[in-house]
């Protein structure tokens, strides 16, 4: 991921965020996406990866530091602009209860004022992609399905208006072990096959490793390392990275 | 007398407070019948917008508005009032009786809430001028005569020839036993014997406070009873003493020996008509047909035809019609008024009275559905507003939870100084009511919508604006519409007393029952009401359902 022809899709430089409560959640992090990649950043809970998410869609603000996207700060244009240029999956992917699937994986083409036609025809093109078909699963609620189909549809969601960027937060935390692995492999196939550049914040080494083209180790605020899944291993920088490492399940990742 | 005894009407038990929080039920439902959010809202405003189109009255032509008091002479009086001025001066006539005592119908006729009511000389002196009583009749009249214009522009007339004033009697044995025939005499022996008093008199400088420092009275025990149940109370043996009004029915039938005021203590209570200066200028035959009825009616005339409304069960137009045949001034009515003795059973009562009832059931729905439209409009957005600034919602809340805690009565008799008597201060008092269960539901609810909907449809750029409407509104639909059902069934129940202040509906048979004392007249009002509710309640719970989104089912 290092070649010249590379294009930066999210750039963060020196962002920190103290909380009121005078908490340094992030302290100096500088983090770059590229266009295609999907990083994967890893930290125990309280170790800052989820406010990062946040600020990126600008959900919190920071206290000091840059962020870009595509090359302009954040802040050129209002949060409700920006937000449907980023996609977005939560723990339980978020699906509004009472909007039916194919509701819901039309929610920011229609904020974005696609017509109708155009939106179904994409909505069906995922749903498809995640396994759902529209004709079947197009008109149930979210009640109507299991976790792991729920997660689905959030992850057609995320992708539905061709996001430069796509945040996934902890997507698969909610679901059993099963359902993880399947979803991981999906998430892995529909990331490659729409190109997407992605940046997922995660708790797992194990999926961290396994999904990221480069993997982001966070702790207390601060970067520890940033490098791919095979340098991660055979050159950590430093002490925590090694101990993570060790958690690791023999085999895993690649 | 005096006949206004605030305390005499009991308000029934106000219902359940608890802001409901409804199950909802989980069957599936049509996964292809998911509606926009939007749709959803706007039904809901529309819905509240019907409600109230459906009540809004056309205005009419001003008629004369007649008011009386809670009790069966003053409706008997102001029936009369009312029919003399509609078959004698052609005159039309809106009937406002059973107001809840005498600074009520005071403070409406100095509003111009009503035109005229009757009103005895005595009450006036010391009731409404703070005046010490006087027992001389003419020093009485010419005094509040002379007042009433000078302060209010309002007028006595036609002093109607009898009193009715407060007088102590005994219960038949005891007065026998003990031979009582004076208050002096009673006065001996008062320490060992029981009272029943109404709670007005107990209170009154005129009644139980004067009359002790008077004649040196105590009582065993008073208890405090309301008009009617004191005589059951006296015939059972309960109490010994109770006071009673000179020209009630009931002295005709009980044992009870009335003692002579040897002291001359009670005041004089002339019954008269108490008017608005400007009615009588703008309608000038209204004075004239009135007086008509001066000097016409006398005490024992009156116990008769009080014992026909208290024990006969008659209403107040038949006994009013028959009185004003009676003194010459009106024809026979062209109905036979049939007697109608000890009555027929419950049931048959109710059906005989189904016109009635059916117009004051539309007249009480009306009062609660327009209080209920104007909590919407008013509870709902304020709930919103909260949501986003929820540091002050925790205070507003609680602040508007204190009307809950003010005695409906109390906050119905506060509206009239305000807003006058009739169905505006009655639908205020109710509007106030029903704020505090949408309030506090619209605000639950809103606020409790299922959180990582709201976070990740903001995060995927959804305007403030539009998360409201289209994701945290519709989630809290069904949330909102159980605090609906609560504040709707809590004013179907609480619109019962607003007959209290002349607005009508279903609590004006129990309001003229409790004076009677009537429980078939009770019921026949309670049960359509109760019946009202659960029906109101039943119908809110499928506008319910239909608003709950289908995903939500």
């Amino acid at each position: 991921m290092t070649d010249a022809s590379r294009e930066r899709v999210l750039e963060l430089t020196g962002v920190s965020k103290r909380w009121p409560s005078g908490t340094l959640a992030l302290d100096g992090v500088d983090l770059a996406v590229d266009r295609g990649e999907l990083l994967a950043v890893i930290g125990e809970s309280g170790s800052g990866k989820s406010t990062l998410l946040r600020l990126v869609h600008r959900m919190t603000e920071p206290t000091t530091g840059t962020l870009r996207l595509d090359g302009a700060s954040l802040h050129a244009e209002p949060p409700v602009a920006l937000r449907r240029r980023i996609g977005y999956v939560s723990q339980h992917g978020g699906l509004l209860p009472h909007w039916s699937v194919l509701r819901n994986v039309t929610l920011v083409p229609r904020l974005l004022g696609w017509d109708v036609e155009r939106r179904r025809r994409r909505a069906a093109e995922l749903l498809t992609l995640v396994g759902l078909p529209v004709e079947e699963y197009g008109g149930r609620f979210p009640r109507q399905l299991s976790g792991g189909q729920r997660q689905r549809v959030a992850f057609a969601r995320a992708f539905a208006a061709e996001p430069r960027l796509v945040l996934l937060d902890e997507p698969f935390g909610a679901l059993d072990a099963l359902t993880r692995v399947e979803l991981r492999r999906e998430l892995r196939r529909l990331h490659r096959r729409l190109g997407a550049t992605a940046l997922l914040v995660t708790h797992d080494l194990a999926e961290a490793m396994e999904l990221g083209d480069r993997v982001a180790v966070m702790r207390r605020g601060r970067l520890e390392q940033v490098s791919t899944p095979d340098e991660l291993i055979a050159r950590p920088a430093t002490d925590y990275v090694e101990r993570l490492l060790e958690l690791l399940p023999g085999g895993t990742g690649r | 007398m005096i006949h206004g005894a605030h305390g005499d009407a009991r308000p029934p038990a106000a219902p359940g407070r608890a802001v409901a929080h409804r199950a909802k039920s989980r069957h599936g439902g049509d996964p292809a019948s998911g509606s926009p959010g939007r749709s959803r809202t706007a039904r809901l405003v529309g819905l509240a917008l019907l409600v109230l189109l459906l009540a809004v009255r056309p205005a009419t032509a001003q008629p004369i508005v007649v008011g009386s008091k809670n009790f069966e002479e003053s409706r008997l009086l102001a029936e009369m009032f009312a029919r003399l001025l509609e078959e004698r001066a052609g005159l039309e006539v809106e009937r406002r009786f059973n107001l809840a005592g005498t600074q009520v119908c005071f403070e409406a006729l100095r509003t111009g809430a009503i035109d005229l009511y009757p009103e005895y000389t005595g009450t006036g002196l010391v009731s409404l001028l703070g005046e010490p009583a006087t027992a001389d009749a003419t020093t009485a009249l010419n005094r509040v005569r002379r007042v009433f214009l000078e302060r209010w522009d309002l007028w006595w007339l036609a002093p109607l020839g009898f009193e009715n004033a407060y007088e102590l009697a005994v219960r038949g044995p005891v007065a026998r036993e003990l031979e009582l025939a004076t208050i002096s005499d009673l006065a001996r022996r008062s320490a060992g014997l029981s009272a029943g008093l109404g709670f007005e008199f107990i209170e009154r400088p005129d009644g139980l406070p004067g009359l002790a420092e008077a004649y040196g009275l105590t009582f065993a025990a008073v208890r405090p009873l309301q008009q009617a149940l004191k005589y059951e109370a006296a015939a059972a043996g309960r109490i010994d003493v109770l006071d009673v009004y000179t020209t009630d029915g009931r002295l005709l039938r009980e044992d009870l020996v009335v003692l002579e005021d040897d002291r001359g203590f009670f005041p004089s209570y002339q019954a008269a008509v108490l008017a608005r200066g400007n009615l009588l200028r703008e309608h000038p035959e209204v004075g004239p047909t009135l007086a008509l009825l001066a000097g016409s009616l006398d005490e024992e005339a009156m116990r008769g035809f009080n014992l026909r409304l208290q024990e006969g069960g008659e209403s107040p137009e038949h006994v009013a019609a028959d009185a004003l045949t009676a003194i010459g001034l009106v024809a026979a009515a062209p109905e036979t008024v049939a007697a109608e003795g000890a009555g027929p059973g419950f049931w048959a009562f109710l059906w005989s009275e189904r016109a009635t009832l059916g117009r004051r059931t539309v007249e009480h729905l009306r009062l609660v559905a327009v209080a209920l439209g104007l909590g919407l409009l008013v509870a709902v957005p304020l709930g919103l507003a909260l949501e986003r600034r929820r540091a002050v919602a925790e205070p507003v809340i609680r602040a508007v939870g204190v009307t809950q805690t003010i005695p409906s009565i109390a906050l119905l008799a506060f509206m009239i100084p305000l807003l006058g008597v009739g169905a505006l201060p009655a639908v205020v008092a109710l509007w106030i009511y029903s704020l505090f269960p949408i309030l506090r539901n619209t605000y639950t609810g809103v606020r409790d919508a299922d959180a990582e909907a709201v976070e990740s449809a903001t995060a995927l750029g959804m305007s403030p604006r539009q998360v409201l409407l289209w994701v945290r509104l519709p989630l809290a639909a069904p949330v909102i519409l159980a605090g609906v059902r609560t504040a709707a069934v809590l004013t179907v129940g609480t619109a019962t007393l607003a007959a209290f202040i002349g607005a009508g509906g279903l609590g004006e048979p129990i309001v003229t029952g409790l004076q009677l004392a009537d429980s078939r007249l009770i019921l026949s009002g309670a049960l359509p009401a109760a019946a009202l509710a659960i029906l109101v309640d039943l119908l809110l719970a499928v506008v319910e359902r239909r608003l709950t989104p289908a995903g939500l089912r």
